[in-house]
């Protein structure tokens, strides 16, 4: 098996009174995406800016292609390619100006008009900053980490608060990175995000890794692949005990006036479940069945939603 | 070698171009100074000096002190009721009030300049009028002298506080915005170098200064005729090592500030004493004696010296040792200072 492309074993970073990572393992694979999974404040920036050697663990060690920070910052810096939540490029540079910038910084690397292309920037090469969409920011800040033609990728948050055309042109050119053989490290709170890139994922709350793996066993995990949502009339409860015990039904939860069932099958489970409320005289207003999710995962293991976590 | 594609190169090309494109800097660096020296150029201008008005106290004898101090060239007299006479003295529209007997008395407040000269010049005609003679012959020769106006010594003052304003500005403001917008992490997330950072903030200073400082002297020649007496390359070496030294304190000044609000207030701070008391519009030896160890030990005194002394007197950088002295010990307390407490994230 090839050398990892990160491994960090043990991270741990406290600021103050707070604990933000809280001992913390991770192995990424040469050519994989991993995604860092988890709500805000979960501790996946502070995670990712350890590995890109931007802070210094409280406790831990950390590899990148084999080099420890410590000794070797400059090479690694050399092949990482790093996207940062919240940066705000120069406002009245090109876009051309800066990916040339960047390029300057690194012994080898991509022509500056490569890496527009792949980004889909090349139309706006003479455009100022200030004159780009988010999405086109976005990629901008993505062409600035690929100039190098990196080995890791670090992607933060690439697309939080990104219209879904400007998402999914992001996603290919994490695609099109990926088809070259790199790795890519990305943090997330979208569920779909992290299905569709990632080979595997490691769920983070407060600091810790509460599951891991890909996001298919992590789904299957729950031994339930289905979910049936439905409200009742009027706020009325549901029969919570009778619905447990049904055949196949592994979970059932109360949500803001819409009860969940985490089940096996579907079409086994639907009829019984439908069949149950009637014998209770309750009738459905609403009724909506999806595959689980990563984020019936993250409900399932800490009894909140990623995104109000 | 260092060629187009050296990150110093595209560093200091990024700093400028910032600057450039930025319209409102351009104003504040190159359009603001000349603005300044016209409107002072114009209101300090050389011209003969206004006729001292003084007033004669109404009484006996009143009309033979007017009539005869009527042929004085230099005063305007009037004969004013006692009443009116006190309140024009003490509101300052005449600055001396003669009151006619014998003695004659002078009503004035010796610590006005104006009434001071009053006294000398009433006196004179007074003295002649009732027939003193000069005992020694004087002839008067009248020069307009070029260097000696206030323009001249302005010119040289609105360089060095453009300098300092620049340096503080365009290094801080500019290091501070970077760091707000997390630019400075980002940077640091490459292989950039440190030192090429900040010296390209250096070298794009460097840049600009020699535009600011020729646009200045340039205008101040050809409208005002103010001299440059000594060597252009003994102006550019002072200018230079001047706006180094207030780039370092802009580093300096924004090594650990987190907001642009933060170190907007801190540079007004370390700029205002030395607006008033460097001596940029007018000289800081009316300062008291106690406090002139202090003033010299200031960088942009130390900068409008060296600029008047060579623009001005043609000194030589050889001659000027001691506010050189003074600005290269400020740069380089400042930028190693600012190096070790910087803070980059």
């Amino acid at each position: 098996m090839p050398s990892p492309a990160i491994s960090c074993r043990g991270l741990v970073k406290r600021y103050k009174d707070v604990v933000a990572v809280a001992g913390l393992d991770l192995e990424v694979r040469a050519g994989e995406c991993f995604g860092l999974l988890g709500p805000n404040g979960a501790g996946k920036t502070t995670t990712v800016e350890i590995l890109e050697g931007l802070l210094q663990p409280d406790e831990g060690t950390v590899e990148i292609l084999g080099m420890r920070w410590a000794t070797h910052e400059r090479a690694i810096r050399e092949r990482i390619g790093v996207q940062l939540q919240e940066t705000k490029l120069a406002d009245k540079l090109t876009v051309a100006e800066i990916v040339r910038l960047f390029r300057s910084f690194y012994r080898r690397g991509r022509e500056v008009e490569e890496v527009l292309e792949i980004v889909q920037l090349t139309e706006k090469r003479r455009a100022w900053v200030s004159k780009l969409s988010g999405g086109q920011r976005q990629r901008l800040a993505i062409a600035c980490a690929l100039v190098s033609d990196p080995d890791i990728l670090f992607l933060d948050e690439p697309t939080t608060g990104l219209d879904p055309q400007s998402r999914r042109q992001l996603w290919d050119v994490v695609a099109a990175f990926r088809a070259r053989g790199g790795s890519v490290v990305l943090t997330t709170h979208y569920m779909d995000e992290a299905e569709r890139l990632c080979d595997r994922v490691a769920v983070v709350d407060h600091g810790r890794t509460i599951a891991f793996g890909t996001p298919k066993e992590l789904i299957a995990s729950l031994g339930a692949e289905h979910v049936i949502e439905f409200a009742l009339a009027d706020g009325q409860a549901p029969p919570e005990a009778a619905l447990r015990a049904l055949p196949g039904v592994h979970e059932v939860r109360l949500d803001a006036g819409r009860t969940s069932l985490s089940v096996e099958e579907l079409h086994s489970s639907l009829p019984a479940v439908i069949d149950e409320l009637e014998r209770h005289g309750l009738g459905m207003t609403e009724l909506v069945t999806h595959h689980a999710t990563l984020e019936d995962l993250f409900l399932h293991l800490t009894g909140r939603h990623l995104r109000d976590a | 070698m260092i060629g187009a594609r050296h990150p110093l190169v595209q560093l200091t090309l990024a700093r400028f171009r910032e600057f450039a494109r930025q319209p409102e800097t351009v104003f504040w660096v190159f359009a603001f100074p000349l603005l300044l020296a016209i409107a002072l150029g114009i209101a300090f201008r050389n011209r003969p000096p206004d006729r001292v008005r003084i007033a004669i106290q109404a009484g006996a004898g009143a009309d033979s002190l007017a009539a005869r101090l009527a042929g004085a060239r230099d005063l305007r007299v009037a004969v004013l009721d006692p009443a009116a006479a006190a309140a024009q003295l003490r509101t300052g529209r005449v600055a001396l009030v003669v009151v006619p007997g014998d003695p004659v008395v002078y009503r004035f407040d010796s610590t006005r300049t104006e009434s001071h000269l009053a006294r000398l010049v009433t006196d004179d005609e007074l003295q002649r009028a009732y027939g003193r003679r000069d005992p020694q012959a004087i002839r008067e020769v009248k020069i307009t002298e070029k260097g000696a106006r206030y323009i001249d010594f302005l010119l040289p003052g609105l360089l060095g506080m453009n300098l300092m304003g620049t340096g503080l500005w365009g290094v801080g403001f500019a290091v501070v915005s970077m760091r707000v917008r997390k630019l400075l992490k980002r940077l640091l997330a490459s292989p950039m170098r440190r030192s090429h950072l900040l010296l390209s903030f250096a070298l794009a200073r460097l840049a600009t200064v020699v535009l600011e400082v020729a646009v200045l002297v340039a205008f101040g020649m050809a409208v005002f005729g103010v001299p440059l007496r000594g060597s252009v390359v003994s102006l550019a070496i002072v200018a230079l090592l001047g706006a180094l030294t207030f780039s370092g304190i802009g580093l300096l000044v924004a090594s650990r500030a987190q907001t642009e609000e933060g170190v907007s207030g801190l540079m007004n701070v370390v700029m205002l004493p030395m607006y008033v008391l460097s001596g940029s519009f007018f000289s800081s030896s009316n300062f008291p004696d106690l406090m002139q160890p202090f003033i010299k030990a200031l960088p942009l005194t130390a900068l409008n010296d060296a600029l008047r002394a060579v623009m001005l007197d043609g000194s030589s950088l050889a001659a000027l040792g001691l506010p050189l002295a003074i600005l290269a010990a400020w740069m380089v307390v400042s930028f190693a200072v600012a190096l070790r407490i910087f803070r980059w994230l």
